[in-house]
């Protein structure tokens, strides 16, 4: 039996976990798990809520009762004000509708079950963490022999010094380039997630703009909006560019924003994107620098996935057009993701690096509210520093990723489907408008209803990453196997066979 | 020559530039102090002794003992193929749920077992710092206030105000009475608050108290929580040296009360624990929220993904404060350590002539040196922390930057050294105090 739960925002937002979105993650990966908690037998419309045990709780309307703890928000009584930044998250603006599923499927065990594609995490290379980390975890941790003086105390709030330094090595190999990162510009979070927040905290004020280009990661807005308060002003971006940036896109989008009266105070570019997986190319970032410049606005640009760039051409990091500027760089700031590069989420672990001496300054003391686990930097040190087991991994992770990224998007093509070409990252783009019924947003969400109830399966409608264009949908591969893609492509047919 | 245009600076955020980090203030001033000529016993025997930073380390030992008889807790993310994965792959704001279980039992070890915690409630944030500011923002807009009794923790400026934009409003206690909350005193603040204009949203004690070291009595208790029930608002109580208190017995925390009355009223309650102070893991950042509030519950949780703790180090610590007997064993000797160490700083320091309040818990002592304050104002009690911090080489904390009303007090931290240390921390001040005395008889003579 399914439930749907409408939430609001994301799921697996960008490369983060965000409201909830790992439930069906974690349901997905290991039935063994005992993850099927009360979270999947939630309340059309409410979301998941704790009771509080011994509690027999339920309504309580009646101000004498002694059990006021009430399970419903909806009931909760006057006396438990919450802030509007807490009610926000409650309810449902822009509804992201949500199968949680009490039928995953697995291959052997569960063969019919509901395919999970929207879920933007890559397995594929897993294996050679586990067994770096079976080798090597415990030492780099606890120290051989044991030396938890490196791990119990305080520790610089923002980060050890020796993991910002393997940072930079590692930062370099995964550019392939002889690009120089600056230890002392780098401050260490809890997830890449947070390092976007910090940075819009320093960056924004409350009720200011960011232009974003999209599609963008579902929930991208949350990220930046819930606490900081800052808008989204997003920049679209066509198929007929291929879902690439515009500069004139942007810029149109920059003179409207102030016409309606918004304070634009910089764009946040993701590369490679989510979901089209494009590679922002060495003109276009220079291009978007000159922009910038001329509004006097920041650029952050996150390249949290840059490791997983698998395409032809090759990745330009902002770092590397930085090298060669010698002024007017105070503007410019980047958002690595540790775990997100080594596939490893649970690790949570990111980076913030600004040219923007107060930016550094202002966000290592702000990265005190978001702090990574000293234990979790040693092992971070130990692994980021082995340069083989680094070499081995990425060339790794890149080769699995791009032989599922061609298998999946030649898996589509052979029905009919045409997709984005995408250059990295755990997802493909596709052009699902062929099988929708009415060219709108409703069609649209007609027609992720149907792959979630006849094909049994769960992608992501591209509404729900502020496309304009309907019918796109965003198909995540890096968690399957080459045997589960035929699968995918069988449930497929039953839409596309449909239709015809 | 032509003149140059200036390129325009690209300007940042109101946070970014405001000085509400506090990092400007002598609490910090004397870190930076004690950065620039750290105190070590073989290579730097005359440089500044730290005593402004609450950390445990009496027993530390303990931990590296368990650790080393217990290899197979700290291989990373369990043993095989499916515990690795699930581990890995985990980035849940609900926490592993083995984690959140042992946590909700340590918590009620801490309590002698005089409160129940549902590990359903219990929301994982990277250390206290972040579970404080975070319940401020589900708690409190911007422009709103908090009321904090004085002296608190100088911490709270920054953590509770600074990108949250909400207010602190403090609740005055003074040495007439131990410092202890009144019910005046708290009525006294809310209206200072609402002649600030600003609307009160909660009430947040730290029990124990830092920087005062003392519990706060039950009554007390009693009569916080019916203020807040009265007004209508919230309380979270900071009870992260809930373990460090000397004698278990003495401690009475929120939770017992709430019990008592059968959860009535609990909603506005919220809790703030860590395991940096009572098992000594400040590197961890292992911090927590446990509310009575199902919708306080459930915000927090989904805000934590801004703060998550790494699943490695849930799955690390899980084991460890599942063991009972372990913790039992930890709790009971750490008890013992700490109140040791109290006797010996309150003696040592009253040999020298300097009188404590009389503490039963924490990780410092609140010395009372208003006798040698030139001027019993903020700026006599300055001067002094300057020559202590330049001439004695210690860096203690003033109690002006944790609010306090009176000019003179000081907190002294006494468990992040060893005992030596210690002792030669003592002998300076016996040696600054002697100094003093033969100075003012002279003068006087």
């Amino acid at each position: 039996m399914r439930v749907i739960v409408p939430l609001q925002g994301v799921v697996q937002g960008t490369g983060g976990l965000f409201w909830g979105s790992v439930i069906p993650c974690a349901l997905f990966y290991f039935l063994q798990l005992l993850f099927k908690t009360k979270s999947n037998k939630t309340r059309r419309h409410h979301p998941p809520s704790p009771s509080p045990s011994p509690s027999p709780s339920n309504h309580n309307h009646h101000s004498t009762l002694h059990r006021s703890l009430s399970p419903t928000p909806r009931h909760a009584t006057a006396s438990a004000y919450v802030s509007p930044r807490a009610n926000s998250i409650t309810t449902a603006t822009s509804p992201y509708y949500f199968a949680f599923s009490d039928d995953p499927y697995h291959q052997t065990l569960n063969p019919q079950g509901v395919i999970q594609l929207s879920l933007y995490q890559n397995t594929l290379s897993l294996d050679l963490i586990q067994d770096w980390i079976h080798h090597n975890g415990t030492d780099s941790m606890l120290g051989k022999p044991l030396s938890l003086s490196r791990i119990l105390p305080y520790q610089p709030l923002d980060g050890l010094v020796e993991l910002k330094l393997a940072v930079a090595r590692f930062m370099s190999h995964i550019l392939e380039k002889p690009v120089s990162f600056n230890p002392s510009r780098m401050v260490l979070t809890a997830g890449a997630t947070s390092a976007i927040e910090i940075l819009t905290f320093c960056l924004a004020d409350h009720g200011n703009t960011f232009l974003v280009p999209t599609p963008l990661s579902p929930g991208f807005d949350g990220v930046v909006k819930w606490r900081a308060g800052v808008e989204i002003v997003p920049v679209p971006c066509r198929s007929t560019d291929d879902f690439n940036l515009s500069i004139t896109s942007l810029e149109r989008t920059f003179n409207q924003a102030k016409k309606r009266g918004h304070k634009v105070r910089g764009i946040i570019i993701t590369n490679p994107s989510n979901p089209a997986g494009k590679l922002l190319n060495r003109e276009t970032q220079l291009d978007l620098l000159d922009f910038a410049r001329e509004k006097n606005i920041h650029i952050i640009s996150n390249e949290m996935f840059a490791g997983s760039s698998y395409g032809d051409e090759e990745f330009v990091s902002m770092a590397e057009i930085m090298e060669a500027e010698d002024h007017d760089r105070d503007r410019v700031h980047l958002v690595f993701g540790l775990s997100n590069e080594l596939s490893v989420p649970g690790l949570k672990a990111g980076v913030i690096y600004s040219y923007n001496d107060n930016v550094v300054a202002a966000s290592s003391k702000l990265a005190r509210f978001s702090t990574v686990s000293a234990p979790t930097q040693r092992l971070l040190i130990s692994m980021l520093s082995d340069t083989s087991f680094v070499q081995k991994f990425i060339e790794g992770n890149r080769q699995r990723l791009r032989k599922m990224y061609d298998t999946f998007v030649a898996g589509l093509k052979q029905l009919g489907i045409e997709c984005s070409s995408s250059s990295g990252g755990f997802c493909c783009w596709a052009d699902m408008s062929r099988f929708i019924c009415s060219y709108n947003e409703k069609g649209e969400l007609e027609l992720w209803d149907r792959l979630l109830n006849v094909a049994k399966i769960n992608a992501t409608p591209g509404s729900s990453c502020h496309c304009i264009e309907p019918g796109w949908f965003r198909f995540c591969f890096a968690t399957l196997t080459e045997k589960d893609v035929s699968v995918v492509m069988e449930r497929i047919r039953r839409i596309s066979d449909a239709t015809k | 020559m032509g003149i140059e245009i200036e390129q325009p600076c690209v300007e940042l955020s109101n946070v970014a530039v405001s000085e509400t980090h506090g990092e400007n203030s002598p609490y910090f001033a004397g870190w930076k102090a004690y950065d620039e000529n750290p105190y070590d016993e073989f290579t730097n025997p005359s440089g500044v002794i730290q005593m402004g930073l609450a950390e445990n380390q009496v027993s530390f030992d303990l931990i590296e003992k368990y650790l080393e008889e217990h290899p197979e807790e700290a291989s990373t993310w369990g043993n095989g193929a499916s515990g690795f994965r699930e581990n890995a792959l985990f980035q849940d704001y609900h926490g592993l749920k083995t984690f959140r279980t042992a946590m909700a039992s340590f918590m009620e070890q801490v309590r002698g077992g005089r409160a129940k915690f549902d590990p359903q409630r219990i929301v994982l944030t990277a250390g206290a710092t972040a579970a404080n500011e975070l319940l401020t923002f589900i708690l409190a807009n911007p422009g709103d206030a908090l009321l904090v009794p004085t002296p608190y923790y100088p911490g709270f400026d920054r953590d509770l105000r600074w990108r949250t934009g909400v207010n602190i409003v403090p609740i005055n206690c003074d040495s007439s009475n131990n410092f202890q909350i009144t019910p005046e005193a708290l009525e006294a603040s809310y209206k200072d608050a609402e002649a600030m204009n600003f609307k009160v949203r909660g009430v947040l004690i730290t029990n124990p108290s830092n920087p005062l070291g003392i519990t706060i009595p039950r009554e007390v208790l009693e009569e916080i929580l019916d203020f807040v029930t009265r007004k209508n608002i919230h309380l979270v109580s900071d009870e992260i040296y809930s373990g460090s208190v000397f004698s278990s017995s003495e401690f009475t925390s929120v939770a017992e009360i709430l019990e008592a009355r059968e959860n009535r009223n609990a909603e506005r309650v919220h809790i703030v624990y860590s395991l940096s102070k009572d098992l000594g893991l400040p590197g961890f950042r292992v911090g927590t929220i446990y509310s009575y509030n199902d919708k306080v519950v459930t915000t927090a949780r989904r805000m934590s993904s801004f703060t998550l703790i790494s699943s490695q180090t849930q799955h690390l610590l899980a084991s460890m404060l599942s063991d009972e007997r372990f913790t039992e064993s930890y709790m009971e000797t750490n008890r013992e350590r700490l109140r040791k160490r109290y006797q010996m700083i309150i003696e040592g320091l009253r040999s020298a002539g300097i009188e404590c309040l009389n503490g039963n818990a924490g990780l410092f002592c609140w010395m009372n040196m208003s006798p040698l304050l030139e001027k019993p104002t903020r700026e006599g009690e300055l001067e002094l922390w300057n020559t202590i911090l330049l001439q004695v080489k210690l860096n203690i904390s003033p109690g002006s930057s944790c609010h306090c009303s009176e000019p003179g007090w000081f907190r002294v931290c006494f468990a992040n050294m060893s005992e030596h240390t210690l002792e030669i921390a003592l002998q300076r001040i016996r040696d600054f105090m002697a100094r003093i005395r033969t100075e003012t008889e002279t003068e006087s003579a």
